[in-house]
């Protein structure tokens, strides 16, 4: 009885999660568009699957994603190496956004962008190393901004000024970079940071704030999201100014 | 495409996403600090759970949910849809005929992000780090409703076709004058909560919309206006998010 409760618990809580999903579409579907719900025993095979999912990943969290980042974190701290805990940082950042297929779907659509402005020969090879170059150079930039995010952890510095600062080299770089890489640029604040990267980088910033000395963890530890957000958006507007 | 094979395929691409992670993590933790990871066996085990379970979960919204999310979508920016079925005169784009794309999006924009496993991770860390002064569904419900506000503003800009800038500008300026008088403890959360919220669940379905509408709208284009939909989703959250911790302070002072 108790087992069946562990294991149903967190499936009824990842359904609980799904229903704004199921009501909006099955809401717009018949009562809008007043069409039938086609292949409905599809529909509750997927969505079985996406509750199962989620419960597992939420599991994983707990056991393997949290802890590991919470252990490297406190270990860096005891070691006491702020070179090695930098470089880590910005291997975690690099590595993890350099492959992300969100940025790579970016990154192509960008190229297109680009050889029909003509800002780029219309060719394959072209737009090949155009979007490569723009992966490159967002996953630099989340690289980077882990870095200074955990820079920012260690001395104490308050976010508000750092953040305020990047959105007016936003605000800035908006008014001199070619138009057609603006609303790239926007997006691509938004696609880099992955379901593994997040709660990862999540764990690593709470676990530094909780074992250094006169750090408060909420108002400390969280913050690292937001600079992989915003370097980005700045980087590509950069590489959009260099062509 | 046949689930098996799709289920395969999909695990085959967590696993290469989370290959660069697994390096960067294991290499440091092997080479620089050389200490054995506490409880390896239970970490490796939950690593495992986090692979299937994305791939489960990928595959059962691109089985269900994507195809008809999207199929709904592009019928909503249809203009037979919009305009009952008479074909629509040339230039005259009136913005309130698009009521329904609106509603869809600020609807589509709130249960994605209450489905959206990053900012599930970021609510328990939070309730977790904060001693349960933020609860998980009171994050998540904020952020959601930025996300929804956002997607709904983002549409209706598709729609009027006003340069993307300009919101983003003044989006951007609020928050700066709301960071001075929010509660200190919530500023870096909330930062944060602007970049978790687009992964996912919420990407394909929001760009499918904002494709589709850029493409039916008469005078726009979708690779200049179709772009910048997961911007307004990255940013309303953090209004809401900063407003809702600003609500709960003036409450508990009254």
């Amino acid at each position: 009885m108790h087992r069946l409760r562990a294991i149903a618990q967190p499936l009824l809580d990842s359904l609980r999660d799904l229903a704004p999903i199921i009501v909006v579409i099955a809401f717009f579907q018949l009562a809008v568009l007043q069409r039938p719900l086609p292949d409905l025993e599809r529909l509750l095979v997927g969505t079985l699957l996406v509750a199962v999912g989620l419960a597992l990943f939420v599991r994983g969290l707990e056991i393997g994603l949290f802890p590991i980042g919470e252990s490297m974190a406190y270990a860096f701290a005891r070691k006491g190496s702020v070179l090695w805990l930098l470089l880590f940082a910005f291997a975690l950042g690099f590595g993890t956004t350099v492959a992300e297929p969100a940025l790579i779907a970016v990154a192509g659509e960008a190229a297109e962008v680009a050889a029909k402005g003509g800002v780029i020969g219309d060719n394959p090879a072209e737009r090949g190393s155009y979007a490569m170059g723009l992966r490159l150079t967002v996953a630099l930039s989340v690289g980077l901004a882990i870095v200074i995010g955990v820079l920012r952890i260690l001395r104490g510095w308050p976010i508000q000024y750092l953040i305020v600062g990047g959105y007016a080299g936003v605000v800035v770089m908006t008014l001199f970079a070619p138009e057609e890489i603006v609303g790239i640029a926007y997006d691509s604040g938004g696609v880099t940071t992955s379901t593994i990267t997040v709660p990862l980088v999540t764990a690593l910033g709470v676990g530094l704030a909780s074992s250094i000395k006169g750090r408060n963890p909420m108002v400390d530890g969280f913050g690292l999201i937001a600079f992989a957000s915003l370097t980005p958006m700045i980087f590509v507007m950069a590489y959009g100014m260099m062509f | 495409m046949e689930l098996l094979p799709h289920l395969f395929h999909t695990l085959l691409l967590t696993i290469r996403d989370v290959l660069p992670i697994a390096a960067v993590i294991f290499g440091f933790q092997l080479l620089v600090i050389r200490k054995p990871i506490p409880n390896l066996k239970r970490v490796l085990i939950g690593f495992l759970y986090v692979l299937f379970g994305l791939a489960l979960f990928l595959v059962g919204l691109e089985e269900a949910l994507f195809p008809l999310g999207k199929v709904m979508a592009r019928q909503l920016t249809d203009p037979v849809f919009l305009y009952g079925g008479i074909e629509q005169l040339a230039g005259e784009i009136r913005w309130l005929d698009y009521l329904w794309v609106y509603l869809f999006a600020a609807a589509i924009g709130f249960a994605t992000t209450i489905a959206e496993p990053s900012l599930l991770a970021v609510a328990i860390k939070a309730q977790e780090v904060s001693g349960g002064t933020i609860g998980i569904w009171g994050l998540r419900i904020a952020v959601a409703l930025g996300v929804a506000a956002g997607i709904a503003l983002g549409t209706f800009r598709i729609v009027t076709g006003t340069p993307l800038y300009y919101y983003i500008i003044a989006g951007y300026l609020f928050v700066i004058v709301q960071t001075l008088f929010a509660p200190r403890m919530i500023v870096a959360l909330a930062y944060d909560s602007g970049g978790v919220t687009t992964s996912t669940v919420t990407v394909p379905l929001v760009t499918a919309l904002g494709l589709g509408l850029a493409s039916t709208v008469p005078g726009r284009s979708p690779v200049l206006d179709g772009f910048g939909l997961i911007a307004f989703a990255s940013l309303f959250p953090i209004i809401t998010v900063l407003g809702y911790a600003q609500l709960s302070q003036w409450r508990n002072r009254g």
